[in-house]
């Protein structure tokens, strides 16, 4: 049941470059030893404002990739969509300033053992993690092919990276100013009803995650998702980040995104009942009493 | 930041090496370090463990464990505000016979201090959780929560009277061995925080931890609903601190021999000694534990080079010292300061 972070080390970092692209914002910092240990699906917190900052609250970045080696040490990559005071405040930090970087967090994606066929999934700027995944499954051998959509052109991510390391990428907006107009998921149905598919992967906003385990598991294809869950700590002491997520043993539990996730097999979590407690969940009585 | 150590001019030597006696009295539990986290914010130590060495401060207070397995709160539970947090969490944890098992064991094996927190929908209750640890054993203390204000009856906690606060305390007090000394975990949501750490001092607790978090709420302007999916949830953080400082510093007044462990938005060794000085005789990081996991560690080390900046060898000088007559030192300064101010800016009149 307990699940740690036994890997994750808090560094001072430095950013070294942020650029803009789209509606996002790619910031690459210096994390000496985070880098080092990093496995795709990983996530990084970042202290915000500095020590005497009104902002208590760590935000968390899933990881794009990262480097080891180089003339900075351990190096890493991370979007930001400026949305909050804290996000805001990240996005116009210059060279050198010094950041507050715990991780690596979470549970990363499981990689199959053999040379299989994967489908990546991405919505939005959920798309960043995928790189470094889709890097790793073609070290192993995969075919992988992947569908990056968002709701317009600006808000698509990371389709110029994903390219490179994709077998094949296919872009969707639901406007239509960019690829297929329509959704990841219309892509996705087609692409598991024509072709031998084995895993899906998949990260970006709840409702397309929901839908995409919701197809993987109609045609019996294993998924593992990404989900993104507010987090106060993001290193498992608050219990913030709760979903309802089905145990091995068929019982529902209100687990933590942070250290039991953030990967969890889309056809374990309890999509549609997501900020609920579900009848029946593990420890829920006195709630109902 | 990097707190420059201005010297006071009665204590020489380098401050940022300088050793301080931190060990701490809270009547018969004697801790090594003042330093303690606050209950619900290091679940049991293990994931903190990873960040500093959990057995090198004063202990760990565990986060409150009732008798049965607790799902908690439907998300969102938890919402950001100006310097601190707002949060209903509702208490999820495995319940106290899996928290022997395997926290409780843990934290033995490990070494860690261990202040176990407990809380109850009714006294029975808590009584029960206390009879289970009390068979359990292996553990420092207990602080008895009755103050959380994520429970079902909100606003109705049992230490927002002080018979309902002492009728748990009691309970408490007959269900486990008598040398393990009771902390009761008092609210600032009461009209007088005095009577309810008398009240439950009278009971049969060691002392009192203040404060829990202040009832509060957030709307979500988006969704123009409340934030929380549980309404209302309890307020932490910097935010709180001069509230804390406030509690403390009424009880010490009132009862100058209770132990009290102070807390409420402590982020600074700087802020820890202001509870110090208080009257607090230890305190607990909380929040700010979220905001830097290795916080504890990091305000043990500022605190003693802030109390050893102050002339002060040991924690213990200072507990209670901001309570003390005007310093006859000070006294003696005012008059001369007065009397350079007269000959600049009384010479306009002539006597």
């Amino acid at each position: 049941m307990a699940s740690m972070n036994s890997g994750a080390i808090q560094v001072k970092g430095e950013v070294l470059d942020v650029q803009r692209t789209g509606k996002y914002f790619l910031m690459s910092v210096t994390a000496p030893g985070v880098a080092e240990r990093t496995q795709p699906g990983q996530f990084i917190t970042v202290g915000m404002g500095g020590q005497e900052s009104s902002m208590i609250l760590r935000r968390s970045f899933a990881i794009q990739r990262v480097q080891s080696r180089g003339m900075y040490g351990g190096t890493l990559e991370f979007v930001v969509s400026p949305v909050g005071l804290g996000t805001n405040w990240l996005t116009k930090l210059r060279r050198h300033d010094p950041l507050d970087l715990v991780g690596p967090l979470g549970k990363p994606f499981t990689l199959p053992t053999k040379p299989v066929t994967c489908v990546l999934v991405g919505g939005g700027y959920g798309s960043a993690p995928l790189i470094l995944l889709a890097e790793s499954l073609r070290d192993r051998g995969c075919r992988v092919d992947t569908i990056v959509g968002a709701s317009t052109e600006d808000k698509l991510y990371g389709g110029l990276e994903l390219k490179r390391v994709s077998t094949s990428l296919t872009l969707t907006t639901e406007d239509g100013t960019a690829g297929v107009r329509g959704r990841v998921t219309d892509v996705l149905k087609a692409t598991l009803d024509t072709s031998q598919v084995d895993v899906v992967y998949a990260c970006g906003p709840m409702p397309m995650l929901a839908s995409v385990a919701a197809e993987s598991m109609a045609r019996k294809v294993f998924s593992q998702c990404s989900v993104e869950e507010s987090m106060a700590c993001g290193i498992g002491v608050c219990m913030t980040c709760v979903l309802p997520v089905i145990g091995e043993d068929g019982i529902t539990r209100m687990l933590r995104s942070c250290v039991d996730g953030p990967i969890f097999r889309g056809d374990r979590v309890r999509w549609s009942e997501i900020g609920t407690v579900p009848e029946g969940t593990w420890g829920s009585e006195a709630l109902r009493s | 930041m990097t707190r420059k150590i201005v010297s006071s001019g009665n204590v020489s030597g380098n401050y940022g090496n300088a050793r301080c006696d931190l060990r701490a009295t809270l009547g018969s539990l004697e801790i090594p370090s003042a330093i303690l986290t606050a209950s619900g914010c290091a679940a049991a130590g293990r994931e903190l463990d990873n960040y500093f060495d959990i057995t090198q401060i004063g202990g760990i207070v565990t986060k409150s464990i009732m008798l049965a397995p607790r799902s908690g709160r439907a998300t969102p539970r938890m919402a950001e505000t100006p310097s601190g947090m707002l949060n209903s969490i509702g208490l999820q944890g495995p319940g106290v016979e899996s928290f022997i098992e395997n926290d409780l064991v843990w934290l033995r094996q490990r070494g860690a201090r261990t202040i176990v927190s407990i809380a109850g929908g009714t006294a029975e209750e808590f009584g029960k959780v206390a009879a289970k640890l009390r068979i359990a054993g292996g553990f420092d203390a207990i602080e008895v929560n009755i103050s959380c204000p994520n429970v079902e009856d909100r606003g109705q906690v049992f230490a927002c009277r002080p018979d309902s606060a002492a009728q748990v305390v009691q309970t408490v007090r007959r269900n486990s061995d008598s040398k393990i000394p009771i902390f009761a975990k008092l609210s600032p949501d009461v009209t007088d925080i005095v009577d309810i750490a008398r009240s439950v001092s009278q009971a049969g607790a060691t002392g009192v931890s203040v404060i829990n978090t202040l009832l509060g709420m957030v709307i979500n302007t988006t969704t123009m609903r409340p934030a929380l999916a549980g309404v209302t949830g309890g307020v932490s953080g910097p935010a709180i601190r001069p509230v804390a400082v406030r509690c403390v510093w009424q009880i010490r007044s009132a009862l100058p021999d209770l132990p009290i462990i102070g807390m409420g938005g402590i982020r600074s060794g700087h802020d820890a000694l202001e509870f110090i000085l208080a009257g607090a005789n230890a305190i607990s990081v909380g929040t700010s534990i979220f905001n830097d996991p290795s916080a504890p560690m990091r305000i043990q080390t500022e605190l003693q080079q802030e109390l050893a900046s102050r002339g002060f060898t040991s924690l213990a000088q200072a507990v209670s010292y901001a309570h003390r007559e005007a310093d006859i030192a000070s006294m003696e300064e005012a008059p001369s300061s007065a009397a350079e101010d007269s000959e600049t800016e009384w010479d306009f009149i002539s006597e």
